[in-house]
């Protein structure tokens, strides 16, 4: 049988099941109000947001490799690639670009102009020092995690923040190699 | 046309909102967990229930809001309406959807009938705790439609009733 190809980011939107954005926007501006009564400070609630993307990160990944039909990524650009036209595509609707690719490509920037999760958000002042969508980055790294890349993801622009884009950079840290257990080979 | 975003998102946002809740924060204090979670729906109701009532005349009694609730809000919530509607013409309604979406992926325990939020969820024995994982994810709908109905200016008590799933009722009381 032939190897199955590629699907686009757009065709496997088309047919996933798909809810009301707004639902999906308001719920999550309802958790983070509700983690900012909880925690009270900007910092605890970065990480927690850190640290649920991360978890949803490492589940998602099936889900978009078993959809996408994605073969293996050669390189580190491929993966960045694919993350902003497919990935962001396939679960939130939107595309994201990527640019400043570092010399040794290990570090890029994801940039997003359209974002659902600000919808209706405005930050008050009182919040400044709140990552939003920090969710966001721990998605893509708990998602990277399981395809055995480590990577750094940290926010360099913030629409909430006056800038005019998002853009989040990852860095690859490492590439763990994967184990194989090898054994029925023998 | 409507925005939308893949179904997995918000599935996983409130399984990691609840996990986050009832396992990180107050693993010992699943009311306290529960109260939060009620919250969060609670706040999210209030402000769609504004959104999706914008160009209406207001409701002129209970019954009628609680009918938008069945069909208008349920469907742009879940792309279906509420399947059944009982009330006791004494201020309680039930509100039945036979197959509650945010239900449908859960692996559930047939052994456990009968859990209402709001009782049985500090009980500590093994057989209860998938009852009370799932009670958990109800607070969430239950916050929902109570903010909802209070943004329309009907303060009530919201309990959700999984005996007979995959249908699930929400049991609205309306406070005097």
């Amino acid at each position: 049988m032939p190897p199955v190809a590629p699907r686009s980011g757009d065709a496997i939107f088309a047919n996933v099941e798909r809810v009301n954005a707004e639902l999906f926007t308001l719920t999550y501006g309802a958790i983070v109000r509700q983690l900012l009564t909880d925690l009270e400070e900007a910092e605890e609630v970065n990480k927690q947001l850190d640290q649920m993307g991360y978890n949803i990160g490492i589940r998602l990944i099936d889900e978009f490799l078993a959809k996408s039909n994605v073969s293996r990524c050669n390189d580190f650009r491929e993966t960045t690639d694919v993350i902003a036209k497919v990935g962001f595509k396939m679960f939130l609707g939107v595309t994201a670009s990527v640019t400043n690719w570092d010399a040794d490509g290990t570090c890029c920037s994801i940039v997003l102009e359209d974002n659902p999760l600000v919808d209706f958000v405005e930050l008050p002042d009182n919040c400044q020092g709140l990552y939003y969508c920090n969710i966001l980055s721990g998605v893509i790294r708990g998602a990277l995690d399981m395809v055995s890349m480590k990577t750094e993801v940290t926010w360099l622009r913030d629409v909430l923040r006056g800038d005019d884009v998002f853009e989040l950079q990852v860095k690859l840290l490492k590439h763990v190699p994967e184990e194989y257990p090898y054994k029925d080979d023998e | 046309m409507v925005r939308e975003v893949s179904e997995s998102c918000i599935d996983s946002l409130l399984t990691e909102m609840v996990a986050c809740y009832c396992n990180r924060f107050y693993a010992n204090k699943p009311e306290l967990a529960a109260r939060r979670i009620e919250a969060i729906g609670y706040q999210v109701g209030h402000q769609l229930s504004e959104r999706y009532t914008m160009d209406r005349p207001r409701f002129t009694d209970h019954l009628e809001a609680i009918k938008f609730i069945c069909k208008d809000f349920w469907s742009e919530l879940f792309k279906k309406q509420i399947d059944n509607l009982k009330t006791n013409h004494r201020g309680t309604f039930v509100l039945q959807d036979n197959k509650f979406r945010w239900l449908a992926r859960m692996s559930i325990d047939p052994s456990t009938e009968n859990v209402s939020p709001v009782e049985d969820i500090t009980s500590p024995t093994a057989e209860s705790k998938a009852a009370q994982a799932m009670s958990m994810h109800l607070y969430f709908p239950c916050g929902i439609i109570r903010g909802a109905l209070s943004n329309l200016g009907i303060p009530c008590a919201v309990s959700a009733d999984i005996s007979n799933l995959p249908a699930c009722s929400f049991v609205v009381r309306i406070k005097a």
